[in-house]
């Protein structure tokens, strides 16, 4: 088994994942390595890759005017960056910046996109797992939306 | 000129009578939150169980129920962190070192810092939620080998609502302990650190939750969330604490005002352990 | 002599209040005052309601004149003994301003040796709960004990039942069995108008023997006792009390709750009423130098918009679960918390309840919709 496909079978996101389509996906993955004050993609890029960081944090920013940049969420060991690829109209919404020297795999969304079109059920395997995350992050952005240790009085 | 009590005629010592503590040091946490070192007027130590709270008396303005945030091993300070949320906060916040306040206490459950010896502990505090921590903190760190692996997750709204920061750096700078941080918000040019709320932190914290104590403390919702994330990692509800807060008048269990379900939280809490809370935590109104 | 039941005449009813005042007591007991029977001092067997009887139903009490010339003919009023033992008004201490400190003195007054005359069996069971309250637990109200020391009980036993009474339900009465230093039971009996005097304790037997007995005789006591027995057939209401912790605790999300919040309009009379209810607040003031500040504690109600206030908001905020926090504090939590009902079935809640909300209606229509469900 090749090293990247070992990879991808040790990450949890993939976990149960049939090896045939770890296979079929680590063809369209390679390592990358990102320098600390790097930017990944910036607001308003086309959505054409998505990763999984293995080591390192990157910063998911948004600029307001008046404000100047805000960090809205980091995303570190283990997470997966990167949804829009799969959702028109395939736009990055964010900036992202790495923090600290990060280590990822990237996956070419072109390429996944043509590999679920011959085998649907990979689309539904990566389907579940994506709006698994999707939902994390939205259950998260509610939490923070509370304001919960602001003072309410 | 010291404040004096005057002795009783009648027999019982009475918890409703403050006794006077002068300000020591004021220290600004963040720009409502404030951290008071008080000592008593007559040089009395206050030993006190990490999770209890006093009754603190502004002369003609009121009372609250404020938790104690020192180390359980120095009693001859008392500390107390409070944020400005309403008239007697406000006033409180304005002391300045030499004021003297009234002192109650301490009242109510604490940490079952005894009961973890043994364990792995994880703490999760948000906001104001590490002030009633504090102390816990202070006796594992003091006790460091009576426990396992130690965690701290905390989570704030913005890197300037942070409290205790010098402690938190230095936390984090020993070996024996893992201290993870969040905000909720943060611009890049004041933080390096993680964005997100503190739940996120759970899954990163090193445990073994077969030999775990968490203790939980900050806005209700908060603890809701990091309690179905700890039992996710495979807590159990006996091994999870919380503190609670209510409304309180006389911290004694008489006046009736900080009743949650059949517990007076003044005496039964204001730490509880999860599982006897269990049926009630998240009802609405109750 | 404690358990002996002697007679005490009607004439010579005066005399047991005289004798309590010559040892120090201040006789406090049933009165007529703005056309209710209330408590408050009296000097003189005149002062209590003879010839005077209470009708009472769900938001309904009215007096009315009896065919006798009883003085305990009547039951429980808007008053109950909790206003001498448990005061709606007490000031805690004072403090002055010294420098930057401040001096405290606390309210060191003496308070009254009460004799309670008149006091019924659900009553004497509310005053065994609230001991419960503010005494045996891990801290003791100083203030209740001082007061509570030295009552010198009378009791009452009643021989007709109320229209919202349910001692029998709740097991507080109608027969007084315990905790009084004397237990009367009032017999009008053709001419003969007398009194069955059960003695309690030692300190009843003396204050006794300062006022004229007579031995009872087997009729007398007879018709006593079947007088008690008749009440308990009387009584107005019923509450089946079987597993009602576990039953109220399983319904806190009972549509019921939104049934009565249309009716419970919050005006907290039931926690005034009630014999039980125990819960303050303080005040801190100060006069308008500023220089002294005084601590007081009054009653409270949890039916009160901000009982239950933390900064932001009322964890109570609606209506709904304000009168849930009362009944099932009431009836259930009080259980765990004190080992007994919160509840005696004096009916008063419902009688001075200006919608007429019952609680033993409402924890029937809990209890019944999970029977018919069943």
């Amino acid at each position: 088994m090749d090293t990247l496909e070992r990879l991808l079978s040790e990450h949890p996101f993939f976990k149960d994942l049939d090896p045939r389509y770890i296979q079929l996906i680590a063809g369209c993955a390679r390592e990358v390595t990102f320098k600390a004050g790097e930017f990944i993609f910036r607001e308003g890029d086309p959505s054409s890759h998505f990763w999984l960081i293995r080591s390192g944090k990157i910063s998911l920013e948004v600029f307001a005017p008046g404000r100047g940049p805000i960090m809205i969420e980091t995303l570190g060991d283990g997470d997966v960056m990167g949804w829009s690829w799969a959702v028109p109209p395939y736009r990055k919404q964010y900036d992202a910046r790495a923090l600290e020297l990060t280590r990822a795999l990237e996956f070419d969304a072109m390429c996944i996109r043509g590999k679920c079109d011959e085998e649907p059920k990979l689309g539904y395997e990566l389907f579940k797992r994506f709006s698994q995350i999707i939902g994390q992050r939205l259950q998260a952005t509610r939490l923070r939306l509370l304001d919960l240790y602001g003072s309410h009085s | 000129m010291a404040a004096i009590v005057k002795p009783q005629t009648t027999v019982l010592t009475d918890p409703m009578m403050p006794v006077p503590y002068r300000i020591l040091r004021v220290r600004r946490e963040t720009k409502d939150t404030f951290t008071f070192e008080l000592h008593s007027v007559t040089g009395e130590r206050f030993p006190f169980a990490p999770g209890q709270f006093n009754m603190l008396y502004l002369f003609g303005v009121g009372e609250v129920p404020i938790s104690i945030s020192g180390d359980p091993a120095h009693p001859e300070v008392l500390v107390h962190t409070v944020r400005v949320v309403g008239t007697v906060t406000k006033a409180l916040c304005r002391l300045k070192r030499g004021d003297i306040l009234g002192v109650r206490g301490p009242f109510g459950s604490s940490w079952p810092v005894a009961e973890a010896v043994g364990d792995d502990i994880v703490i999760v505090a948000g906001g104001v939620g590490l002030a009633p921590l504090r102390p816990a903190i202070y006796h594992l760190l003091n006790h460091r080998g009576d426990y396992g692996r130690v965690a701290l997750l905390y989570g704030a709204r913005t890197p300037g609502d942070m409290l205790y920061t010098d402690e938190l750096v230095e936390w984090r700078g020993r070996f024996d302990i893992q201290v993870e941080v969040t905000v909720d918000a943060a611009r890049p040019d004041e933080w390096q650190g993680n964005v997100g709320v503190v739940t996120t932190l759970i899954p990163r914290a090193h445990f073994d939750p077969h030999h775990v104590t968490a203790l939980v403390c900050g806005p209700e919702i908060m603890m809701r969330f990091t309690i179905l994330e700890l039992q996710k990692r495979g807590l159990r509800d006996d091994q999870i604490y919380i503190s609670m807060e209510r409304n309180m008048k006389c911290a004694v269990g008489f006046c009736g005002h900080c009743q949650y379900g059949p517990h007076f939280v003044c005496k039964d809490g204001p730490v509880f352990r999860f599982d006897r809370v269990r049926e009630i935590f998240g009802k609405r109104e109750i | 002599m404690i358990g002996e039941r002697v007679i005490v005449e009607r004439q010579d009813f005066q005399k047991l209040l005289d004798a309590l005042r010559q040892k120090g007591y201040v006789t406090v007991g049933p009165t007529v005052r703005d056309r209710a029977i209330i408590y408050d001092e009296i000097a003189s067997v005149e002062d209590l309601p003879i010839g005077w009887t209470d009708e009472q139903d769900g938001g309904k009490y009215r007096l009315k004149r009896r065919a006798d010339q009883a003085l305990f003919g009547y039951v429980v009023g808007p008053h109950s003994w909790k206003k001498f033992l448990h005061p709606p008004v007490l000031s805690l201490w004072k403090a002055r301003k010294n420098g930057k400190g401040f001096e405290i003195t606390p309210n060191r007054d003496e308070p009254p040796r009460y004799a309670f005359i008149g006091v019924r069996s659900c009553e004497l069971h509310a005053i065994f709960i609230q001991d419960r309250v503010f005494t045996n637990g891990k801290f003791v109200d100083p203030h209740y004990q001082a007061r509570r020391r030295n009552v010198f009980i009378v009791a009452v036993n009643c021989v007709q039942a109320g229209g919202t009474c349910f001692c029998v339900s709740m097991k507080t009465g109608p027969k007084a069995t315990a905790g009084f230093d004397l237990a009367l039971t009032e017999i009008l009996d053709g001419q003969r108008h007398y009194f069955v005097v059960e003695v309690g304790t030692t300190l009843g037997a003396e204050i006794l023997q300062r006022v004229p007995t007579k031995p009872a005789q087997p009729r007398d006591l007879q018709i006593a006792d079947e007088r008690v027995a008749q009440a308990a057939q009387q009584m107005g209401r019923q509450l089946d009390t079987t597993d009602i912790k576990e039953l109220l605790y399983r319904n806190l999300e009972h549509p019921r709750w939104d049934e009565v919040a249309t009716r419970c309009l919050n005006c907290t009379n039931c926690t005034m009423v009630c014999p039980t209810c125990f819960c303050t607040t303080v005040e801190d003031v100060t006069d308008l130098t500023g220089a002294e500040a005084e601590r007081v504690r009054k009653w409270d109600s949890c039916f009160t918009m901000d009982f239950s206030y933390i900064h932001g908001g009322s964890v109570r905020a609606s209506a709904k679960s304000r009168y849930r926090q009362w009944l099932t504090h009431k009836l259930a939590s009080w259980i765990d918390q004190f080992g007994t009902s919160g509840c005696v079935g004096c009916g008063r809640c419902i009688t001075w309840c200006p919608v007429a909300i019952d609680i033993t209606e409402e924890v029937r229509a809990i209890r019944e919709s999970e029977q018919s469900k069943a």
